[in-house]
């Protein structure tokens, strides 16, 4: 294989873009905290100049990455997998707490991050997994095994606990649902989203009645017999007094919820032995489903309560409108949307920012760059650089699309899936549209970690793409 | 084979333009229809604040007020947050000029747009509070209270030392300092400087476009309170040192006197000196300009670097390391005819009766006595050369504290000069030079150095009878129950105590032995002064006149040392001052009305 083969093959155009990601970038960042005693670009002791050495790295790395044999990478997918969980495992043993969160390796005045380069770790593996041949992608130990290589890493890193991070890997969801797995995925992904929010909004005893009518109207839907579905809703009614009555004679007044948990549990069993007796099809599956909904329920209830801490619990409840706080957890947020939008349709010019570099906005040259973004460069900016991103998205989707190896395609999937969700999430937490969780935007943020991992995941696809004619 | 899925890349596509457009919109929204957020940008200017703390107050021994504050307001001026403002009044109210505000304006900007830099330095307060009512008017500018030195008795400049502006060396060597920040620059405001300065504080307000306060920033979240310097009560006893520069008005020189027990220095004149206040506020620069130029150096402390050989007094020293290396005995004589005359070398003396023994050698200060042992001491026989001998001796010298920095809580001590034995050496060669070429170290006179700070400790190591402590001017500061533990280590000497008391006998005759003793002058009635005169040659003019004392004999609570330029004879100027100021310190008040006046009255060429 010759060197010109790989300069005639490149994609060039994806290239560009990369090239114009990280220069902008790097403008935002020395303009968000642009100091008047180092007004050099290039000064190295502020981390305008330190993200251009992180820059000229991550070229350096892209390069090597060109260099390789393409195979390479499918070769050694489960070995980088397995050295990525490793990393992973080392780093919540002698990892560095920053922050609150161990996720990081110091060594001297370096900090890298291992959760950013386990991304395309299970990109890797995944592809590698999912394009073995002969592979049945509707058995049942299949998907539970792309389950284990999506979330062991990411479960890795909540333990660290870096909730932000261990969210994007639900991106992997979607390689897998081109890869043919049923659409039910994305449906269910979509339901059990909106359930959580209802959950949070909405208080349990309502939301149970409203699954119960809709299971009922489900039933009657499926079944069209308006008799058995009564008879099943006067099974539920008569547990339902029963247990309130019950629980009344013990003391215990006004216990609507309990007695409506006791009722569904009574009539769910009686429900699934009677529709056994009566050979009634179709029911199994209802009741299934009303159950596991119930259960997830108490399940987002309870983990919100446990799992979350008390800030992320608060931004989330801030999001949702439940709590306003503006000068608490809200903060951020309100500053960011403030930093944004006082940058009105033009912005108001290279370094002339005021809110982002005054403080006002928090971790402004990492999580909260797009605000100086918005605010230096108005409407126009922000429009120009989602614009480049789906520019981007989609032209990497070409590229997935005329792969003709399956490995490709998928790893393909995988970055664009990763790099998507990073760049939705970051905007829409800039903009109140989802809670503030950390994660950087991609190309744009500081940051070596994030930089590189992104810069070799992009290169590896790249590497893969120049290699397809051969 | 056609993947049977890749329709599905319709719908991953498309779900990632249709979340681009909600982003898309969504900004459109925050950035070109709603107006809110530009409001709250406009009414969202973060003002940092900083909370300068007071710095410490010193006090003397006794709890006496040395050094307090007073309120100073700064004009302070943020360039990022000026906008079109009514100058014309502005300047009325400050009483400058246009031109001034421009010059004011173009420094404040070539510093930095955001970070506030000094304007205008310590208006009155009257106009500071007419200005914080119009504020409004005048948007970047604040005013910032700040804190001055105040000295109630206006003594002892060069030890307190003053208070200055951070130049910009120091603000990029230590970034806790910003331009327009003070410093202690001398003396113990220096030394001490991060004692007393506390630490400054910030507090954060939100303000409007019109540059008013509208609250706290985030709740004073990221507000750091000021933590106030912490007082210090000094060692000097401000009625000895205020009496001290009275006497010393007319004279130029100085006195240091000690605490023999404790090393704590009681009092630090040196004149020509200047009143402490003149060293504050606005007219610093100036002042400072005018007194650095004067003929007469009234910021040199002579008291810790002014370096004159010791005279006279140092024939106690090489008494004692006679009497310690056994080369002499207290009842050794020798005899002087007007001086000291070996291989055609002549060293003149006074009259005194002759021969003399080692206490009255003392007390008649006699120049052939010491030069006889000193020779002694270099012709040791225990040494093989001459330089060993010279070695020891000067190691002896060492031990005293002589040679080297005392290590005080005093800045710029001196380190004085006790030549190494290569000195002759590299002058002579080796070999070359004996006690003859050195004759003149036996009576304190040739290449001797000696602080008056390093010579009053002495006079307090021979009043300990072969110890003492480091001096130093700090007593106590506030809060803590221990002073640098370099302070309360005894320093031992190697020699004898019985040697001590042979050479205190000596000291005692000198100013108490009656006919023929050199500092008769220094007697006070009732109270055992030790002392001992001494003269520096002068190759200039003059010689000083040097004296040195403790009392009471036993039980010492002084030791002093004076030191007067061009003042001739030790005994006539020094050892009555000294005297003085040991009866004032002793006994609260001076009696002997004569003796002041006849100080007062002083004429020195």
């Amino acid at each position: 294989m010759k060197r010109g083969n790989i300069i005639a093959n490149l994609d060039w155009f994806t290239v560009l873009l990369f090239i114009l990601m990280i220069f902008l970038g790097w403008l935002n960042i020395f303009s968000a905290i642009y100091n008047e005693s180092h007004p050099s670009i290039l000064d190295f002791n502020q981390k305008y100049g330190k993200q251009f050495l992180w820059i000229l790295a991550a070229i350096v790395m892209a390069v090597a990455i060109l260099l390789i044999d393409h195979r390479f990478f499918e070769f050694f997918g489960y070995f980088i997998y397995a050295v990525a969980i490793i990393t992973l495992l080392a780093v919540l043993i002698v990892g560095k707490e920053i922050n609150g969160s161990k996720s990081w390796f110091v060594m001297g005045g370096f900090q890298i991050q291992p959760s950013e380069f386990a991304k395309p770790a299970v990109a890797l593996a995944l592809a590698k997994y999912l394009s073995t041949f002969n592979i049945n992608i509707q058995k049942v130990r299949t998907f539970v095994k792309v389950g284990v290589i999506i979330f062991l890493p990411a479960l890795l890193i909540l333990l660290q606990p870096d909730t932000g991070s261990a969210l994007v890997f639900f991106a992997f969801v979607f390689p897998v649902y081109r890869e043919g797995f049923s659409g039910m995925i994305l449906v269910t992904m979509f339901t059990l989203a909106l359930l959580f929010i209802l959950v949070l909004l909405f208080n349990e005893l309502l939301l149970l009645l409203i699954i119960l009518v809709i299971g009922f109207a489900a039933y009657w839907l499926l079944a069209r017999n308006f008799r058995n579905m009564m008879i099943a809703f006067l099974i539920f009614a008569g547990f339902f007094i029963v247990s309130y009555g019950t629980l009344y004679l013990f003391g215990q007044n006004s216990a609507f919820y309990a007695a409506t948990l006791i009722a569904l549990a009574f009539s769910l069993a009686s429900f699934l032995v009677m529709a056994y007796i009566y050979r009634i099809r179709k029911i199994g599956m209802l009741i299934l489903a009303v159950t596991i909904v119930v259960f997830y329920t108490f399940a987002v209830d309870y983990s919100f309560e446990h799992f979350l801490s008390d800030y992320q619990q608060r931004r989330v409840n801030i999001m949702l409108g439940i709590q306003s706080d503006p000068l608490g957890a809200g903060y951020n947020v309100n500053q960011s949307m403030i930093a944004i939008g006082s940058g009105g349709f033009a912005g108001k010019g290279f370094l002339q920012g005021t809110q982002t570099k005054l403080d006002f906005v928090p971790e402004q040259s990492t999580d909260f760059i797009f605000c100086t973004v918005g605010e230096e460069w108005g409407f126009i900016g922000t429009f120009f650089v989602i614009l480049l991103f789906l520019t981007f998205f989609i032209r990497l989707i070409q590229l997935a699309e005329r792969q003709k190896e399956n490995f490709a395609r998928i790893y393909g999937y995988g970055i664009i899936s990763v790099i998507f969700i990073h760049f939705f999430i970051n905007i829409a937490m800039t903009i109140g549209l989802f809670p503030v969780v950390g994660i950087p935007l991609p190309f744009f943020s500081y940051g070596g970690s994030s930089l590189w991992a992104f810069t070799i995941m992009l290169f590896i696809f790249l590497r893969l793409d120049a290699g397809r004619m051969e | 084979m056609i993947n049977q899925y890749s329709q599905r890349k319709y719908i991953i596509g498309g779900l990632i333009l249709l979340t681009g457009l909600i982003l898309i919109l969504r900004l459109f929204y925050l950035q070109v229809i709603n107006s809110t957020y530009k409001l709250s940008a406009e009414n969202n200017s973060k003002r940092e604040v900083i909370q300068y703390p007071a710095r410490g107050l010193m006090y003397d021994r006794n709890g006496v007020l040395l050094v307090s504050n007073q309120a100073a307001y700064d004009v302070m001026l943020t360039p990022g947050q000026l906008s079109r403002f009514d100058t014309l009044s502005f300047c009325k109210l400050l009483g400058i000029s246009v031109n001034d505000v421009a010059t004011g304006i173009k420094k404040a900007r070539d510093y930095s747009r955001f970070a506030p830099t000094v304007f205008m330095k310590q208006v009155s307060g009257e106009v500071a509070s007419v200005l914080q009512e119009q504020l409004y008017k005048f948007p970047g500018f604040f005013v910032q209270t700040r804190t001055l030195r105040k000295y109630p008795k206006n003594i002892a400049a060069h030890l307190m030392g003053y208070v200055g502006e951070v130049d910009k060396n120091l603000i990029e060597k230590n970034p806790y300092y910003q331009m327009g920040d003070y410093i202690g620059i001398s003396g113990i405001e220096k030394n001490y400087e991060e004692i007393l300065r506390g630490e400054k504080g910030k507090k954060n307000f939100l303000v409007d476009v019109h540059s008013r306060i509208t609250g706290s920033y985030q709740d004073g979240r990221f507000d750091e309170p000021a933590r106030i310097g912490t007082d210090i009560n000094l060692t000097i006893d401000a009625g000895l040192q205020e009496y001290g520069e009275l006497l010393m008005k007319d004279f130029t020189g100085s006195i240091v006197a000690i605490e023999p027990t404790t090393g704590e220095v009681l009092c630090l004149v040196t004149t020509p000196s200047y009143p402490p206040d003149l060293l504050v506020g606005r007219g610093l620069s100036q002042n400072f300009n005018t007194l650095s130029g004067d003929s007469l150096k009234p910021l040199f402390n002579r008291a810790l670097a002014a370096s004159y050989p010791p005279g006279s007094t140092f024939k106690i020293i090489n008494a004692l390391i006679g009497l310690q290396e056994k080369v002499i005995s207290p009842s050794t004589e020798f005899g002087c005819q007007m001086g000291y005359s070996f291989r055609g070398q002549f060293l003149g003396c006074h009259s005194h009766r002759s021969p003399l023994d080692l206490r009255e050698a003392i007390q008649h200060s006699c120049n052939s006595y010491f030069v006889n042992s000193f020779r002694k001491i270099m012709e040791d026989p225990k040494f093989e050369a001459t330089h060993d001998a010279y070695n020891n001796w000067r190691n002896h010298l060492l031990s005293f504290g002589l040679g080297n920095s005392m290590n005080s809580d005093l800045s710029g001590e001196l380190k004085g000069f006790i030549p190494k034995d290569d000195y002759y050496n590299r002058y002579y060669g080796v070999g070359r030079w004996n006690f003859l070429t050195i004759r003149s170290l036996a009576i304190g006179q040739g290449e001797l150095g000696v602080t008056p700070l390093q010579m009053a400790n002495i006079t307090a190591a021979i009043a300990n009878k072969g110890y003492f402590m480091t001096p130093h001017v700090v007593k106590s500061i506030k809060g803590s129950d221990t002073i640098n533990h370099r302070f309360t280590e005894k320093h031992i000497i190697a020699i004898d105590t019985a040697h001590f008391t042979v050479a205190i006998d000596g000291m005692d005759l000198a100013v108490n032995g009656g006919a023929g003793s050199t500092a008769g002058r220094a007697k006070i009635e009732g109270i055992i002064v030790c002392g001992k005169t001494g003269t520096a040659e002068n190759p200039h003019g003059e010689d000083h006149s040097i004296f040195i004392a403790f009392a009471p004999r036993e039980n010492p609570k002084i030791a002093i040392a004076v030191y007067i330029e061009n003042g001739g004879f030790g005994g006539t100027w020094a050892a009555p001052l000294a005297s003085l100021m040991i009866e004032e310190y002793l006994t609260g008040e001076v009696k002997r009305k004569y003796l002041e006046d006849y100080i007062f009255n002083a004429v020195i060429k």
